[in-house]
């Protein structure tokens, strides 16, 4: 789709006669707008942007975390213990977000902790998308036994409570032996694992998502007609059913993402979650909890962190689902 | 491109089907959709199929294609292509075959075409997939396909998405996508019902045109006999999963036998008829296939019908005319169908009246 070049120029036009006109012309003018060019951009308004510059920042402090010059966010600062933000007296400069009961940097410990949040929710996301995502096509296309098979085992997966099966899930996926913590960087083996056990709860949803929405799309007509040119079905599934389920799966699967960071924290406050003192949103919370008050910031904080992001992922799939929507519902 | 596959001699009808009959297993009972249907097909000629919606038409050019559900389905049969068997092929071994030597036309433009996919890449896919081409050449290839179903701009459309098109522009796509790779025999299943009344001609004289050009058979399937009467070379026409006639065009216009292809073409509205002439209608439905009537499937239904209608079925007996077959023992424009008509407009006892219809019913306890 080509953007008509002459748009920034009706623009300035349209910013003129604004002045001019009076403002019965004005609403008549701007409904032609909406008409011709508005639906290009009535999807990324200032919401949108303000949602993709916070997960930009987010994203981008957490992968620069080692290099930013942060203090060390195992490293106890007696000084700022149970400080908060702004209390008067004590908190050191450099120490904008106060320190934790441990006396830890809570800033530092955030952007590691959204370091793990982030990587334990968009690789389980990731995972349950792959899995669930290549079972659901499965089931909607071929149908038969062979859905009936996977729609159960679906099911059964799904009955199971979401936070139990994770639980059972992290203990059984454990390494034997956990050691290594004292390293600076992440405890990889246990965010592999928590992403394996958060992937595989989230591949029932995102299972389901996808059959019933290839189930349809399998019916179609187009399918049909690639049969009859010779398409092969790996191929009407991958070029004909997965690009027209994709847009559900991807929606989803945002809203995925929001639900782990949460399931996430809900483990740690298990116990099983990312382990202390390598910081997670979850376990900053989990481990404050008791805290909470005499020192509700540091409960607040992270809090705030996993609100903003669940928020601008959810109202951004939205956005880039009604925006990459080319079929005729837009029409 | 036909060199590709160089395979049975060019004697020889292109494509022969001896007795297919396709039936579904369904919850109801056993629907025999298709019953004993045999048919051949010279190269380059166009076969029209009439009849109702319901008689079996998807089905039979379905049937012969192979591209029948998995489940539930019996096909039996032969269906010769070239000479050769292909009633009895897996899909996968069907694969070569479709698109290749056959191709598909469906009847609703807006769902047979991939929304999300680029007018281009839908046209070069099976191009990449049969012919062993490259990308370039394949876009070339598109974009002149585009400009023989005489679509305006034809490089710009291989950019665009199926909704950016009209539904007469999409069925025009469709036929560029079916004509691809160069078929022998293309189906075309109600290609134009979709389509507004002024664009089904245009896209009819394209398909005729290119089927011209290519030497092309076509099969096509319609409930309009307006459609095939210019067209077709001949005209099959089908009722309740069976022929009932089959004739050159110019002799089923012109010696109907069969009371069912007279009712089809009387339905027809003519245009020196007054505003508000009631349509000549078909009375009732077609059966149930699930449990056809005794005797001649029509025969609830027909202005002849003689008790020997409802106890024996007719088979299929040549006419005068060499090509012209038909199922009925009182057939049209013949003493003995005259006789018949008389005899049930003397006693009343045409289909629809209350008669006709319980005589119909105590022959086949199982319809209701």
């Amino acid at each position: 789709m080509s953007e008509p070049p002459p748009s920034a120029l009706t623009d300035v036009i349209e910013e003129d006669t604004r002045a001019v006109l009076p403002v019965s012309g004005l609403a008549g003018l701007e409904a032609v707008e909406a008409g011709s060019e508005g639906r290009k951009r009535r999807g990324f308004g200032i919401g949108a942007w303000l949602a993709v510059g916070w997960l930009v920042l987010i994203v981008g402090l957490a992968l620069l975390a080692p290099v930013l010059p942060l203090e060390d966010p195992k490293e106890t600062i007696a000084d700022i213990t149970n400080k908060g933000p702004g209390a008067d007296a004590g908190t050191a400069p450099g120490h904008i977000l106060g320190g934790d009961q441990n006396g830890r940097d809570m800033l530092s410990r955030l952007i590691w902790g959204a370091r793990s949040s982030l990587s334990v929710a968009a690789g389980a996301v990731l995972i349950g998308l792959i899995v669930g995502g290549f079972l659901g096509l499965v089931a909607g296309f071929y149908r038969g036994r062979l859905e009936s098979l996977i729609s159960g085992a679906l099911d059964i997966m799904l009955a199971i409570p979401p936070l139990v099966f994770a639980l059972a899930l992290v203990a059984v996926l454990s390494p034997a032996e956990t050691g290594g913590q004292e390293s600076g960087g992440l405890d990889l083996s246990r965010l592999l694992v928590l992403m394996i056990a958060l992937g595989i709860v989230s591949t029932p949803i995102l299972g389901r998502i996808t059959r019933a929405s290839s189930l349809t799309w399998a019916e179609r007509e187009f399918v049909l007609a690639a049969r009859a040119q010779g398409a092969k079905a790996s191929r009407l599934i991958w070029r004909e059913v997965l690009p027209n389920v994709l847009p559900a799966m991807l929606s989803v699967a945002l809203l995925g993402v929001a639900v782990v960071i949460v399931a996430e924290g809900g483990l740690a406050v298990l116990g099983v979650g990312v382990e202390p003192p390598t910081p997670s949103w979850g376990n900053i919370i989990a481990q404050a909890r008791g805290d909470i008050s005499t020192s509700p910031y540091i409960v607040f904080e992270p809090a705030i962190l996993i609100f903003l992001t669940v928020l601008s992922l959810n109202y951004l799939g939205d956005v880039v689902r009604a925006r990459t929507d080319i079929r005729e519902g837009v029409l | 491109m036909s060199d590709r596959f160089p395979s049975a001699p060019l004697d020889g009808a292109l494509l022969e089907v001896k007795d297919l009959k396709t039936h579904f297993r369904t919850p109801r009972g056993i629907v025999r959709a298709v019953d004993g249907v045999t048919l051949s097909l010279e190269r380059g000629r166009t076969l029209g199929v009439v009849g109702e919606s319901g008689c079996g038409k998807t089905v039979l050019s379905r049937s012969i294609m192979g591209l029948l559900p998995k489940r539930d389905v019996v096909r039996e049969g032969s269906v010769l292509f070239e000479g050769r068997e292909i009633g009895n092929l897996t899909p996968k071994q069907m694969r070569t075959f479709w698109g290749a030597q056959m191709a598909m036309i469906f009847q609703d433009p807006m769902t047979s075409l991939n929304p999300v996919m680029r007018i281009g890449k839908q046209i070069t896919e099976s191009l990449n997939y049969h012919l062993d081409i490259s990308k370039g050449y394949a876009d070339e290839l598109a974009e002149s396909l585009l400009d023989s179903v005489r679509i305006p701009e034809p490089k710009q459309r291989l950019r665009e998405y199926p909704h950016q098109l009209s539904g007469g522009m999409r069925q025009r796509v469709c036929i560029a996508v079916a004509l691809a790779c160069g078929p022998k025999l293309l189906f075309a299943d109600e290609p134009t019902t979709a389509l507004d009344v002024t664009v089904q001609a245009q896209v009819l004289d394209l398909l005729q045109g290119q089927q011209r050009e290519r030497f092309m058979a076509m099969i096509l399937v319609t409930h309009d006999l307006g459609v095939v009467a210019g067209r077709a070379d001949e005209i099959a026409v089908m009722y309740a999963g069976q022929i009932v006639e089959k004739a050159p065009t110019s002799v089923l216009f012109s010696d109907t036998k069969m009371p069912y292809t007279e009712a089809l073409l009387n339905s027809i509205p003519k245009l020196a008829d007054q505003s508000h002439t009631k349509l000549n209608v078909i009375p009732g439905r077609p059966p149930d296939l699930v449990s056809p009537p005794k005797g001649c499937r029509f025969a609830p239904r027909c202005t002849y019908v003689q008790d020997r209608c409802r106890e024996e079925e007719p088979p299929l007996i040549p006419a005068e005319t060499p090509g012209h077959e038909y199922r009925c023992w009182f057939p049209v424009g013949t003493p003995q169908g005259r006789e018949a008509l008389e005899r049930n407009q003397q006693a009343a006892r045409v289909a629809g009246d209350g008669h006709g219809e319980t005589a119909a019913a105590t022959t086949s306890p199982g319809t209701t």
